[in-house]
């Protein structure tokens, strides 16, 4: 608001001062200068999504390849078999248990980093927010080496005792669900950290000055103030990791699929482009639903932290 | 109070850990002298380095990795300032939406995107060459752009353009004299975060890509699908250390936190 009237100011005082060469305020200078980006979001963005949408009730038979007939086969295919089902579930049951593994772990190291004296802060701080910028299939690429050729991580927990036989990470869940966590943690602990920025350790220090204990302060203090940090984390890990490509088709293999790596065989694979689309129309209408629904909210429900 | 326990310090070293073990390992394996997977017990040797040598297709896909990078970073600056001082400053109708799709790229998840476009190129005749590569970057790395330059545009002091135009500057001089340069440390921000995120991305360009012109993390990525070796690992290796090093570097200058956190103020 206060942009708009400094605004309406200026533009009385231009036309007091003598002419400037171009007559200010148009109206349609801002469409003018987002026109740019307009086309080509139009062309570039739109077109092919509805044109997948327009794929996905398309048939496809084996032997006569695509055929452009409109109907709702593969969405009924989908809803009917198992197999996708099974996919799906397991898709969003890893989305679930890593969005819970970054914030029980995230959220903690978030809050440890905020306390912690420089320079130790930007140092951890590098380490923490530096796997960001390694490439998703270098960082893979160590998980697979953890768990499968040298056996790692396998060795440690049998030489501190913690388990007699060794278990299969590669081709299971439980690889995935780890590999994912790792690459996904940063988004929680930065998250908490603007979120811990707006909080003032001074509140701390009143409310332990007045007698509250430490965990007191912990659940009385801190955490309602970092509550909207962690939902908005959680909302940004569970989309990255529901969608996640890389991590689940290097860990998981061809035989544990999710829905990404569904609609990527396919596609690629099975060249069944119809079914392919409409397993990423399905992911991206999920994928939607669960960001706007949870963003709307979580504002609505922690409205006073955000103003 | 405002210390961390001998608790919260564990806690720490672990998560830390659990953070660098898998990029340590690949670095250590890369080094080995054997001729398969192994920790470089035997002695450190720099055969699977040069083995990279025998092997220009992953130079290749380097090279064609960073020209993307470039040519779409700046090709999505020069869409996004306009639209982003558009947003910033002026209130039009349609400036929401206008908003919320220059930003909707985040919400799709890559392979939806890889999908939409391999259709749409292979019917337009794009498929499979380097400019779809570029357009197809350029929308999912606009939203990082726009973001760090928005705030910038925000944040800026109108004052100083009025009295440039006041004293007869012409829009363009304005623009160019004036709030180009107090909006640059956003735009450069803006540029490079679109940058890593070019570099860095697999699952859509796994779709539009081709042997003839794809990206390194492509290369790498179907190389592994096949068969895991000391060699993804030295190249790998390789791209961790020129990573970290870019990174030091962005830290010194801009602050590696203000870029992730997105706190595009100077």
């Amino acid at each position: 608001m206060a942009a708009s009237t400094e605004t309406h100011l200026s533009g009385t005082k231009a036309s007091a001062a003598p002419p400037p060469r171009r007559p200010r305020r148009w109206p349609w200078v801002p469409y003018l200068l987002s026109a740019p980006g307009l086309a080509l979001f139009a062309v570039l963005l739109l077109v092919p999504l509805v044109m997948t949408f327009l794929l996905s009730l398309n048939s496809f038979s084996f032997y006569g390849g695509i055929e452009d007939v409109w109907q709702l086969g593969n969405y009924t295919d989908i809803i009917a078999d198992s197999y996708f089902h099974e996919v799906f579930l397991r898709t969003f049951r890893i989305a679930a248990l890593v969005t819970l593994l970054c914030a029980v772990f995230g959220a903690p190291e978030a809050y440890i980093l905020r306390r912690m004296k420089s320079p130790w802060r930007g140092l951890c701080l590098l380490i923490v927010l530096g796997p960001l910028l390694i490439s998703v299939v270098s960082r893979t690429l160590g998980w697979a080496l953890l768990f499968g050729s040298t056996g790692l991580v396998n060795q440690g927990l049998m030489a501190l005792g913690l388990i007699a036989t060794p278990i299969e990470f590669m081709y299971t869940e439980t690889g995935v669900v780890i590999a994912l966590t790792h690459v996904l943690v940063p988004f929680m602990v930065l998250s908490v950290w603007a979120s811990l920025q707006r909080l003032d350790p001074q509140v701390e220090n009143a409310a332990l000055s007045l007698g509250a204990g430490p965990l007191t302060v912990m659940r009385r203090v801190v955490l309602p103030q970092i509550v909207p940090g962690i939902l908005s984390g959680s909302i940004i890990v569970f989309a990255l990791a529901a969608s996640a490509f890389a991590t689940p088709a290097i860990i998981g293999g061809r035989r544990l699929k999710v829905a990404a790596t569904l609609a990527y065989d396919e596609f690629l694979n099975t060249l069944n482009w119809p079914l392919g689309a409409t397993v990423a129309v399905l992911l991206l209408i999920a994928n939607v639903v669960i960001i706007v629904g949870c963003n709307r909210l979580v504002e609505r429900r922690y409205k006073q932290v955000f103003e | 109070m405002n210390r961390n326990g001998p608790l919260a310090l564990i806690f720490h070293c672990l998560f830390l850990g659990f953070l660098l073990a898998p990029i340590l390992i690949v670095c250590a394996v890369a080094f080995t002298s054997q001729g398969y997977l192994s920790l470089p017990t035997e002695g450190l040797s720099l055969r699977w380095f040069r083995a990279i040598g025998d092997n220009p297709e992953f130079i290749r896909a380097f090279k064609d990795s960073l020209l993307l990078g470039a040519v779409s970073s700046t090709l999505a600056i020069l869409v996004a300032v306009p639209a982003a001082l558009a947003i910033a400053r002026h209130q039009f109708f349609g400036r929401e939406a206008i908003q919320a799709l220059f930003l909707s790229p985040l919400m799709v998840p890559h392979i939806v995107l890889g999908i939409a476009f391999l259709r749409f190129f292979t019917m337009i005749g794009l498929g499979g060459t380097f400019a779809g590569l570029v357009l197809s970057h350029v929308i999912i790395i606009l939203p990082f752009a726009l973001r760090l330059i928005l705030a910038a545009s925000t944040g800026m002091d109108r004052a100083v353009e009025n009295a440039a135009a006041s004293l007869g500057a012409s829009s363009w001089t304005c623009f160019r004299r004036v709030t180009l340069p107090l909006i640059l440390p956003g735009v450069a921000s803006g540029w490079v975060l679109a940058f890593i995120n070019s570099f860095d991305e697999v699952t859509m360009t796994v779709f539009i890509a081709s042997p003839e012109t794809t990206t390194l993390p492509v290369r790498l990525f179907l190389y592994i699908q096949d068969n895991i070796d000391p060699l993804v690992a030295a190249v790998s290796a390789v791209l961790i250390f020129l990573t970290v090093a870019a990174m030091l570097v962005l830290d010194r200058v801009y602050g590696l936190e203000r870029l992730l956190v997105g706190k595009g103020r100077d």
